[in-house]
């Protein structure tokens, strides 16, 4: 391989800071994220307090960096459990057909008819709110669409004379879906995948603006986000930093997803 | 020729690609007179298509036109007002596509279509305009004109769809008429009609056609002269009897030959127990269904009985809905028939698992597409290995070793085993799907369309290919084709098939000389024949032509 793709640098540069600064946040903060300080309320940026602090005088940078593990972590998690449910059921939908495919893929337009943040409150009302409970309450939400998009792309390879070829040549069913279908539908999920991800992140913010997420005083960027709407006039920073995480956070998943998409299809290496 | 004055003079048109500085048409001239017919003919890439595309001022955006004029009834349209321009297009010139299918607005009624293009061209009030298109289409053999105005296209066929375009292009009364591969989605007996209306109808208005296509035969049927185009080059202009009998350039010289032609019949061992035969196959697509309703089936094959015997290849030939494909695929074991059996060495394969997977693993496909047949993540060794790993007691290095065989069989040598198929051409891609298909060495091969998505020239060697791994390996063979050309070069035995049913059944020569079935007749009398003369020409003739009516061509 030459020289990496931008879109792989610029993303792999995003995704690995990221990653450090939760390693770090893990086991070190400048201050206790939890410590209150009644002080130094709405404190603007300062060389103590490099981000500010919030409304409860707790250092923003302490905070966002904690935050990190636990924000990435739910929504890794639940990309991971939404993806891997609706690739089952798409794939098992599309390649089967027939009653299986009807009776699936009905459910499957039921659940996509609510909101999937309200089918995650609903969810969430049964298993309870806290950081599990909130991993498999949105991955359920957010596998009906996956499903339907791996299910739609697997009926048009299933039509692919590839496919044909396959079963010819006397390969089991489960063997052409594990070596033919699933590998080239790994182009359209990662473009999802990706793109879920962003939407679990502000899913979770949402779930803890309504109380419903990861239980206050725990640190979430979701959470930060939330509680700054009633200060953005007094300290614009507790607002903009959660914030401008999570669009760094997105801008990088997407760019790195688009490289990884890139360099599993054969037909684009050796482009650039 | 020069005598009467050019309706268009395409003069040294070359024309790039903007990015790469690529020449796609190079130095392109050639004229057409007021009336004639002239074809231009070549294999993909040869640039025929943009070059006439460019005459009408549609190539796409990033080509570009480096030098050259064209002259259209003495005016230059390089350098003609957009507003000139699209006042000359459909008024002056029409276009027919290839694609019938898509050639028409979809949610648009017929009627209002054709009046599309009169309305704008033509000062007529709306019941001028009305006869006038009902009268055209009752002259494209439309059965009911005025049912037809407030038809949609989906209600009609692919051969209808195309009177219906050439009627909407007609209708105007251009000086010229550029058809684009007209009849190359069509039939082969729907072919011929559309051609023989195209004719008609541009004689009778004394329009000038320029005819493009890949099918030579066609072409030299119709056309009073030829144009040969290879990569963007014109190689050789002429008059259509000339180009045919005395090809002068190495190219026409090599489409020429590689049009099919008939070998002397092989000489085949006595009957024996066929290695694979159909008994009463009847297959049945289930209707659409919902939850609530269920439409009754349809049926496509009703009954269809067949022997193959041991090294024999048995053309299947029909038109499209003829159920040929459904055919192969239910022989296949790709579709459970609902009726009949399929016997393999005399053993009737859906009673035993055994019998079955025997026929699994001695019964391998090549499939028509080669670009949508071969799984675009695999690389080529990964793809013709893959049917190994169903056999039994074959080890890792002597699966690696029958690979390497296969491939240098098949013509492709070393390094291409790394690569992908989309880094091929089509060609090669078939190729990629015959090694596939015989590298577990089967004792029946199916072959649907094998050659029909690849160029003549191309075309000519995979059959090549194929004839040659057929008489070493022995395998017999299910040849599925509409194309007769093709089917008269391979097929030691033809079966006819119609409406989901053999209708003619017979050797090669029975078939080709003797039909005695009508539709068969039909077939056969729709396209061209043509014979090599022994000296790099050939001679273009009607198959039944003595028997059905005389034909000559044209010039």
């Amino acid at each position: 391989m030459k020289t990496p793709a931008p879109n792989a640098l610029i993303g792999g540069a995003l995704i690995g800071g990221l990653a450090i600064v939760a390693g770090i946040g893990a086991v070190w903060t400048p201050f206790d994220p939890l410590q209150l300080s009644f002080r130094a309320k709405l404190a603007a940026p300062s060389a103590a307090h490099w981000l500010g602090t919030d409304e409860f005088g707790r250092d923003v940078l302490s905070r966002l960096m904690a935050g990190a593990a636990t924000s990435v972590w739910i929504s890794l998690l639940t990309v991971l459990l939404a993806v891997t449910l609706g690739t089952i059921i798409g794939i098992f939908s599309g390649y089967v057909r027939g009653w299986f495919d009807r009776i699936v893929m009905a459910f499957n337009d039921a659940l996509l008819a609510f909101p999937g943040i309200l089918l995650a409150l609903g969810l969430l009302a049964v298993v309870g709110a806290n950081k599990y409970g909130i991993i498999v309450a949105l991955g359920i939400a957010y596998t009906p669409s996956v499903a339907r998009i791996v299910r739609g792309t697997v009926l048009s390879l299933r039509e692919k004379e590839f496919i044909s070829a396959s079963r010819v040549m006397g390969n089991s069913e489960a063997f052409t879906m594990a070596r033919h279908i699933l590998p080239n539908c790994i182009a359209p999920l990662t473009v999802l995948a990706t793109s879920l991800f962003g939407w679990v992140l502000l899913a979770e913010s949402a779930l803890s603006f309504l109380g419903l997420g990861v239980p206050p005083p725990a640190p979430t960027w979701g959470n930060m986000l939330a509680g700054s709407r009633p200060y953005i006039g007094q300290a614009v920073w507790l607002g903009i930093f959660p914030g401008l995480c999570i669009s760094l956070t997105l801008l990088g998943i997407n760019l790195l997803g688009d490289a990884v998409r890139d360099r599993l299809d054969p037909r684009m290496r050796g482009m650039r | 020729m020069n005598a009467i004055k050019a309706l268009l003079e395409v003069k040294d048109l070359t024309l790039k690609i903007g990015a790469t500085g690529k020449t796609v048409v190079n130095d392109v001239s050639f004229s057409v007179s007021p009336g004639e017919i002239v074809g231009i003919v070549g294999e993909s890439g040869s640039g025929k298509t943009l070059a006439a595309r460019a005459l009408m001022g549609f190539v796409p955006p990033a080509v570009r036109m480096t030098s050259g004029s064209i002259l259209f009834d003495g005016e230059e349209v390089t350098t003609m007002p957009p507003k000139r321009l699209r006042a000359m297009r459909g008024s002056r010139v029409g276009m027919v596509f290839q694609e019938p299918m898509t050639s028409l607005n979809p949610s648009m009624l017929i009627g209002r279509q054709l009046d599309e293009g009169l309305a704008l061209h033509r000062k007529l009030d709306a019941a001028g305009r009305k006869a006038l298109i009902l009268d055209m289409l009752r002259r494209v053999g439309l059965r009911d004109p005025e049912g037809a105005l407030t038809a949609y296209p989906h209600q009609f066929s692919g051969g209808m769809r195309q009177r219906i375009m050439l009627a909407s292009v007609m209708l105007l009364k251009p000086a010229l008429l550029i058809a684009d591969e007209p009849t190359t989605a069509l039939d082969a007996v729907v072919q011929r009609d559309v051609m023989e209306l195209m004719v008609d109808l541009t004689q009778a208005n004394g329009t000038a056609v320029l005819l493009i296509s890949h099918d030579l035969g066609m072409v030299a049927r119709y056309c009073s002269r030829i144009v040969v185009m290879c990569q963007g080059d014109v190689v050789e202009q002429g008059l259509a009897e000339d180009i045919l009998a005395r090809p002068q350039h190495p190219y026409t010289r090599k489409l020429l030959a590689a049009m099919p032609h008939r070998l002397p019949a092989r000489a085949l061992p006595e009957a024996q127990t066929p290695i694979v035969a159909a008994r009463e196959l009847i297959v049945d697509y289930p209707g659409r269904q919902g939850f609530f309703r269920k439409e009754a089936p349809k049926r496509a094959l009703h009954g269809i009985s067949l022997e193959v015997q041991p090294r024999q290849v048995v053309a299947v030939v029909g038109g499209s809905g003829s159920g040929k494909t459904t055919l192969g695929q239910a022989i296949a074991g790709l579709l459970k028939p609902t009726g009949g059996d399929i016997l393999f060495n005399g053993k009737p394969i859906f009673k035993s698992e055994t019998a079955y997977w025997d026929y699994r693993l001695s019964c391998q496909m090549v499939f028509q597409d080669p670009y949508s047949s071969l799984d675009p993540r695999m690389t080529i060794g990964q793809l013709v290995a893959e049917p190994l790993r169903l056999v039994p007691g074959m080890s890792t290095d002597e699966r690696k070793a029958r690979v390497a065989e296969v491939l240098a069989e098949v013509g492709l040598k070393d390094g291409f085993a790394s690569r992908y198929p989309h880094e091929l051409s089509g060609g090669q891609r078939q190729r990629i799907a015959i090694a596939r298909a015989i590298v577990r060495r089967p004792s029946f091969v199916i072959a649907d369309e094998p050659v029909s998505a690849l160029d003549v020239t191309v075309r000519a060697q995979v059959l090549e290919l194929f004839a040659e791994l057929q008489r070493k390996h022995g395998f017999s063979c299910l040849f599925i084709s509409h194309d007769l050309g093709v089917v008269e070069q391979v097929a030691d035995r033809v079966i006819v098939m119609h409406e989901g049913r053999i209708v003619e059944e017979g050797s090669r020569d029975e078939i080709f000389d003797n039909p005695r079935h009508a539709y068969t007749r039909k077939l056969l009398s729709a396209v061209p024949g043509l014979e090599s003369t022994g000296d790099g020409g050939v001679r273009l003739f009607w198959r039944l032509a003595d028997q059905d009516k005389e034909m000559a061509v044209p010039g």
